[in-house]
């Protein structure tokens, strides 16, 4: 920690330190993209990887909270920027250093009205091109006069601004074509069985190579932040269900761990070892549901319907003990909200029996094909470096040779108790992101295997307050979800509402890749690439 | 099952009432039967999901819940070949002119069915600035399935009263549904915004 302190005191002497969970340091804005640079190249701080940029509005100043982490020492870092002009908000962009940066941006100039200098392409990510007001500022008129439901369809740009800072320091705006006019543009989605949700990619193709991709987002952007912020805490706890709706346990652990951490509760034995149980369950039935729709996708239906015959079991499993099929509301700030049903545990035990023979199968069926190899080998390599820049974390960042496991590198709840080893491949193609997938199927069933016998009695939740409350401050937490690491940012003033809350969704990174490892590639091989990232739209959106 | 258990549908028992009362031709009323009677055995949904309903619609075609014993199992992706359009999950306003473009594409007969809370009403997220209170206020609806997210065998229920829906409709002439969906739409128009206004939309913000 020292040592991170120096060094931004040599570079940055008015730097300001906050001590927390987490070191946060506030620099100028004129600073901050040399320290950022600095940050980043340092081979012993070798912040490399960014976690998150949040928008925040605090009433008298506008900013942003970045956070950093070294993929080297698992360290974590937030600068803080700031400016007190409202009308003409302008930071400076960082998206040259981290690619996720580019999406992260856009994210909150569309939510804050932010401009980024230098961003490449500054338009709004999720909103229309004709909205009025930037949702996520304190004096929005969220009246449904300012904007009513359109029924006209809005106009796709060809063209974006960029806002280019000039030798003497004045910022010039400037067009950036996106499309050329020759180009030939081919319009993929929203409305497309293969893009797994309502995703929509302005494609420019050449023959069937496809040359470059504009992604449109936002077509199931719920507002979820913005109506966090009026939300008693425990209620804000079932929109994680409705994110990423194949990771509902593990989202709503995470926004309860975040909680917890805040208000320094401590979870009883028998919650955790529940927690960690329900997160893998929820894991295998994920992954499933991915072998199933993915293969349907290449065309092999049969897998969908074995696939899905294993994940009725765990679906099973589930509503005895939280009464739903999906959308659980299981997890609660403090434990769980009811105990195991009397069958959990034999139920669970012959799902670990049958499951290694399913997979098997599954093996047998589709990943020794001919033409699920040829469709899979090599197609949308993501390097390394490119996973660790671009923000891809879970098993697509995993195939890649990153080691981002957030349930090795910062365990939470029972993970530190239980053994099992985190899959990583070299490859990085689209079969090893299959592969990677149908490995971690068993290492979730070792983890549920190490804990089903030791479940220790006890209390199921611990004792908090009927309003909770939670102390000034701002606090951060990630969990590894289906998909990646899902982080969950909160800044409180005291209230029982969060003054802001926010989500950092994997899906969100997955997508921002997709025109990086599609470019080149032949149209057929989108819906591979597309299929093998596992994107869940909800939970891009927000 | 004897239809003294589906009695519990007043609006169709209307429909029946109509008809009965009405009278109808000999020659056009068995025709209408037989139609009916194919069309309602024989509708084929649009894959169109937004969120969460979606994944339970899968849960639907795959074997434990088997909609292909319904005749619903060709889902087909063009809107063009579907009889009706199931909407599962939230719209939200990016959303709105995509889903009533898609209902413009729908071939006649056509025939929605709103799955999930978030389509019935805007469910958990009605308070948002960017979500559609209900599929209702853009597309005309013909059931509603409550739910967060419907069960398999509710969306069953869903669209079998739509059979029940079909079976009693008139195919030729007659009182039939057709007007109220233009009365509908006439109600609902596309207010194209020009060009201009859009960009100065545009314009102020950069």
């Amino acid at each position: 920690m020292a040592d991170i302190q120096e060094k931004i005191i040599k570079l940055v002497p008015d730097a300001v330190f906050e001590e927390g969970e987490v070191l946060t340091v506030c620099v100028a804005d004129k600073n901050w993209h040399e320290l950022a640079k600095h940050l980043k190249e340092d081979t012993e701080l070798n912040f490399d990887h960014l976690v998150a940029i949040v928008g925040m509005d605090w009433t008298d100043t506008l900013g942003t909270m970045n956070y950093l982490e070294s993929t080297k020492t698992g360290q974590m870092l937030c600068v803080k920027l700031q400016t007190a002009d409202r009308d003409n908000a302008m930071l400076h962009s960082v998206s040259d250093l981290w690619d996720v940066a580019n999406f992260y941006e856009r994210e909150v100039y569309d939510y804050l009205g932010i401009i980024f200098i230098n961003h490449p392409d500054m338009r709004r990510l999720f909103l229309r091109n004709d909205w009025v007001g930037y949702p996520l500022r304190k004096d929005y008129d969220a009246s449904p006069e300012t904007n009513p439901v359109r029924l006209d369809h809005e106009q796709s740009d060809d063209s974006t601004v960029c806002y280019r800072e000039q030798p003497d320091g004045t910022v010039k705006k400037e067009e950036v074509t996106v499309f050329e006019p020759n180009d030939f543009v081919v319009n993929i989605g929203p409305q497309h069985p293969a893009t797994h949700g309502v995703l929509r990619f302005r494609t420019a193709v050449d023959g069937e190579t496809i040359k470059k991709i504009d992604i449109y987002l936002g077509y199931i952007h719920r507002g979820i932040e913005k109506l966090s912020e009026s939300l008693g805490y425990p209620q804000t706890l079932h929109f994680t269900d409705r994110l990423d709706y194949l990771s509902a346990h593990q989202n709503r652990h995470c926004l309860c761990l975040c909680i917890e951490k805040a208000l320094g509760v401590e979870v009883p034995q028998r919650a955790q070892v529940v927690r960690v149980i329900m997160d893998e369950l929820m894991r295998i039935s994920s992954h499933l549901l991915f072998v199933g729709t993915f293969c349907m996708d290449l065309g092999a239906t049969t897998m969908l319907f074995y696939a899905m015959r294993e994940r009725e079991t765990i679906l099973n499993i589930f509503e005895k003990t939280c009464g739903a099929r999906m959308t659980f509301n299981y997890n609660c700030i403090g434990g769980v909200i009811a105990d195991l049903d009397k069958d959990f545990v034999h139920d669970v035990k012959a799902l670990l029996e049958i499951m290694p023979k399913a997979l098997k199968e599954y093996d047998t069926i589709f990943t020794g094909n001919v033409i699920a190899k040829n469709r899979m080998e090599g197609v949308g390599v993501l390097t390394r470096e490119d996973a660790i820049s671009y923000g891809v974390t879970g098993p697509a960042g995993r195939a890649s040779g990153w080691g981002c496991d957030v349930r090795k590198t910062h365990p939470y709840g029972a993970y530190a108790q239980v053994e099992f080893d985190e899959v990583v491949r070299t490859e990085g193609d689209s079969m090893a992101r299959f592969k990677v997938r149908m490995d971690e199927i068993r290492q979730s069933l070792r983890i549920i295997e190490q804990l089903i016998d030791r479940i220790p009695e006890g209390e199921i939740c611990a004792k908090v307050p009927k309003i909770i409350k939670l102390p000034e401050g701002h606090w951060f937490q990630q969990v590894e979800a289906s998909r990646g690491a899902f982080g969950v940012y909160i800044e409180s003033r005291g209230a029982n509402t969060p003054w802001r809350l926010k989500f950092n969704s994997p899906c969100m990174n997955m997508a921002g890749v997709v025109p990086h490892i599609a470019k080149g590639g032949k149209i057929a091989d989108l819906i591979t690439i597309g299929g093998t990232l596992d994107y869940v739209v909800p939970d891009i959106d927000r | 099952m004897p239809y003294g258990d589906w009695k519990d549908n007043e609006y169709i028992e209307h429909l029946v009432k109509e008809l009965r009362d009405n009278g109808t031709n000999v020659i056009v009323g068995t025709f209408d039967k037989l139609i009916n009677w194919g069309r309602s055995n024989s509708i084929w949904p649009l894959t169109f999901a937004t969120s969460c309903c979606g994944i339970e619609f899968i849960a639907l075609g795959a074997a434990r819940y088997d909609m292909a014993r319904f005749g619903w199992e060709v889902a087909r992706a063009s809107p063009r070949q579907a009889d009706f359009m199931m909407v599962a999950g939230t719209i939200v306003h990016r959303m709105a002119p995509v889903v009533r473009r898609l209902y413009d594409q729908l071939a006649e007969p056509k025939y929605v069915i709103a799955c999930g809370g978030c389509a019935v009403s805007g469910g958990p997220f009605k308070n948002s600035y960017h979500v559609v209170k209900g599929v209702g206020e853009i597309i005309p609806v013909d059931v509603y399935v409550p739910g967060c997210p419907p069960r398999p065998e509710a969306m069953i229920y869903g669209i079998m009263q739509l059979s029940r829906k079909i079976k009693v409709e008139k195919f030729f002439g007659g009182v039939n549904r057709q007007e109220k969906i233009n009365r509908f739409l006439n109600e609902h128009p596309i207010k194209e915004t020009p060009e201009a206004a859009q960009q100065q939309v545009m314009e102020e913000q950069h």
